[in-house]
């Protein structure tokens, strides 16, 4: 299941580590931060629970880059 | 600008002027009074980096930009260099700024490039013309158009003529003549009158979402430069963190015990500060995905979408261009291109056959009853009689009319005159005596030789074309174009082995490009697939990596030579960036370089990095 959520962030770089982030997030099996348009593609595993994943996913961006934020979760 | 880049330009600009007042105070013996004096801009244009560096702290990202940035300014304040520490903060967050508004002003660049997507859709409630989100229209519902106003969803005209201008979504600028009956795509704009269109796809499914759509993913297929980038980005900070960390403890330490020298901590703190100043790869890693992005979207303003980053690196290693011939470089409709040996009238043998041929739904009919051009009277034919494979036997006008090809000719033991043109060639016999013959051929695009001329200056090397037609018909072709190899009588799954073929001979990237009809096992094995003239037809977009919109053989080279450009930028981007934070790293330990060169190879190349990343977007002229 893939899901794609618009995100809030200023530099390119922090895109790239909001990326590992959400991809070392347990239930992501693959994560895109595309920084140019501002989208996160968010792959998930199998019976995960989106939008409790989502909710880690988060917690572990914002661990990365304060300054960030995922819509729609 | 935004709220945000408002109220960070608002800080930069009182920073700047208070730093400047200072400058000027005469306060240079008063050293506590300086640095509280000091502390005003400085605290006014890094407060929110001190803030993100502490909350870096507190979740133990020791590489985090800010924290580095905080540390490094903070270091040149302990040492005295208030000034410097104060500016390396000032000039950093001009770079912050400038980095942000140009990310924003190309990403709405970008969006105005593609301005195809429709706002609302009018539809008639009760008599009445009502703006409703185009969302919300049901397949099958009655929208109207008005002159001026974009056409929002796909769908077929029900009542109205109007001419539509469709440059967003081709790049062609000639206007569209449409009229009852006729399909009208999404993102394109009516230029006359008022059109009542019955939509026959829902709003996400039209063409204007799907180009959209296909545009704003294409970043998500990284290319290898941004994989190396961010890659490269996650082992900078930390080497260059460490090297600060040698430079601080072991030069000194160094000088200390081996030199039996003073250690001078001082001077080699400030090194090793210069060194953290340049510790973020952002310059780099931010003008990656801009190029990427300003040359997808430059690329989608003339008409070629190409659908990821990865695509334009091989777009720029294309040396091999297979071309399936109908529908790419000839049209595909077949048109009557000449008439030999008639005794009689050329438009009278036309019309003869065309009438012969009336009821025939062959596409060879279809191409005599073109060139006939007026309206054919039934009346006037009787008796037909087909012989299938050969052709038929009508009788016109009282006369007994023979077309078909040379069997027919045999059969009714006509003599006649073999032709060697290229097409099909109409044998036309009237009243069991040979009246000549008809050559009808598919006609070749209008600017396939200036495209295959165009590819060749873009550096491709091997051009080879494919198709199912005559080996004679495909030799004819190529020799007049001027494409070397030529595989005629092929059928599809021929068309799969022999591009198999051609990828082993290795000589560079091999682009195929079909017209995304039948041949999306083709598209999906080359290393890059173009589909031509593909709006609307679902699969083909689907299968392809470049769509062409329109169906102009000379966006080939164009797509290629956008390729070219957006990957030499990446490249003069990512030497420039790395050999002067390199350099700036060397000098920075011998000493040689200060914080104020420091400050440059940070905010001085992102800037440049930037612009330079821009210039992708400007590709009409290529």
């Amino acid at each position: 299941m893939k899901k794609t959520y618009k995100i809030e962030v200023d530099c390119a770089n922090c895109a790239n580590k909001m990326e590992v982030a959400a991809k070392n997030t347990p239930g992501v099996k693959d994560a895109n931060v595309n920084f140019m348009a501002l989208k996160m593609k968010v792959e998930f595993e199998e019976g995960a629970d989106q939008e409790e994943v989502m909710k880690e996913v988060l917690k572990n961006c914002k661990k990365v880059e304060d300054d960030c934020e995922i819509f729609g979760i | 600008m935004t709220a945000k880049q408002k109220k960070l330009l608002i800080r930069v600009i009182a920073a700047g002027i208070s730093l400047l007042i200072l400058y000027l105070l005469p306060i240079k013996d008063r050293p506590l009074l300086r640095f509280l004096l000091f502390l005003i801009p400085y605290l006014t244009v890094g407060y929110d980096i001190l803030r993100k560096a502490f909350k870096g702290i507190i979740n133990r990202q020791v590489f985090d930009e800010c924290f580095l940035m905080a540390i490094a300014t903070l270091g040149a304040m302990a040492l005295g260099e208030y000034s410097e520490g104060v500016a390396v903060m000032w000039f950093y967050q001009i770079g912050e700024l400038f980095q942000s508004y140009a990310v924003g002003k190309s990403r709405k660049n970008i969006s105005q490039l593609m301005d195809i997507r429709p706002d609302y859709a009018n539809i008639e409630e009760e008599g009445k013309l009502v703006r409703v989100d185009p969302d919300d229209v049901e397949v099958g519902s009655i929208i109207l158009i008005e002159p001026g106003e974009k056409v929002p969803i796909d769908g077929v005209i029900e009542k109205g003529r109007s001419s539509l201008d469709v440059s967003a979504l081709t790049g062609e600028s000639l206007p569209v003549d449409v009229s009852e009956g006729m399909e009208v795509m999404s993102g394109s704009i009516n230029l006359s009158g008022l059109l009542r269109v019955r939509t026959s796809k829902e709003f996400e499914e039209s063409t204007a979402s799907k180009i959209l759509d296909l545009v704003e993913n294409a970043g998500s297929r990284k290319s290898r430069s941004e994989k190396f980038i961010s890659k490269f980005a996650r082992v900078y900070t930390p080497f260059v963190c460490f090297g600060a960390l040698v430079v601080a403890l072991l030069f000194p330490l160094f000088r200390l015990l081996i030199l039996k020298a003073d250690p001078m901590w001082g001077e080699y703190i400030y090194r090793a500060l210069t060194f953290l100043v340049i510790s973020c790869p952002c310059a780099i890693v931010v003008s990656i995905p801009l190029s990427f992005f300003g040359g997808i979207g430059g690329a989608g303003n003339q008409g070629i979408l190409i659908k990821g980053s990865n695509y334009m690196e091989i777009l720029a290693g294309v040396k091999t261009v297979v071309f399936d011939k109908t529908g790419t470089i000839t049209r595909g409709n077949f048109e009557v291109s000449g008439v030999h040996h008639s005794p009689i009238e050329e438009e009278r043998l036309i019309e003869y056959a065309a009438l012969a041929e009336l009821h025939s739904s062959h596409p060879i009919s279809l191409s005599l009853r073109r060139a006939y051009g007026k309206e054919p009277d039934k009346n006037r034919i009787s008796d037909v009689k087909e012989l299938p494979g050969k052709g038929l036997i009508a009788v016109v006008d009282k006369k007994e009319i023979a077309v078909g090809n040379i069997g027919l000719m045999h059969s009714m033991n006509i003599q006649c005159e073999e032709c060697h043109s290229i097409g099909t060639i109409v044998y036309v016999a009237i009243d069991k005596e040979y009246m000549g013959h008809i050559v009808i051929s598919d006609e070749m695009k209008p600017h396939a030789r200036e495209a295959v001329r165009e590819l060749k200056k873009a550096g491709v090397t091997n051009l080879v074309m494919l198709t199912g037609d005559l080996q004679r018909v495909a030799d004819e072709i190529s020799k007049d174009l001027g494409i070397d190899r030529v595989y005629g009588g092929l059928l599809p799954e021929d068309k799969v082995t022999r591009l198999e073929d051609i990828i082993s001979e290795k000589v560079g990237k091999v682009a195929f490009v079909g017209d995304g009809i039948n041949d999306a096992p083709v598209l999906s094995r080359a290393d890059i697939g173009f589909a031509m003239g593909a709006l609307g037809s679902d699969a083909a977009i689907e299968a392809a990596d470049v769509v062409l919109m329109d169906d102009d053989p000379m966006k080939i080279s164009k797509a290629i030579k956008i390729g070219k450009k957006c990957i030499r930028i990446v490249y003069e981007n990512i030497g420039f960036a790395i050999g002067v934070k390199a350099v700036c790293l060397v000098l920075g330990a011998l000493g040689i370089a200060n914080m104020w060169l420091a400050i440059f190879a940070d905010v001085g190349v992102m800037i440049l990095c930037v612009l330079n990343a821009i210039r992708c977007l400007f590709v009409k002229k290529l």
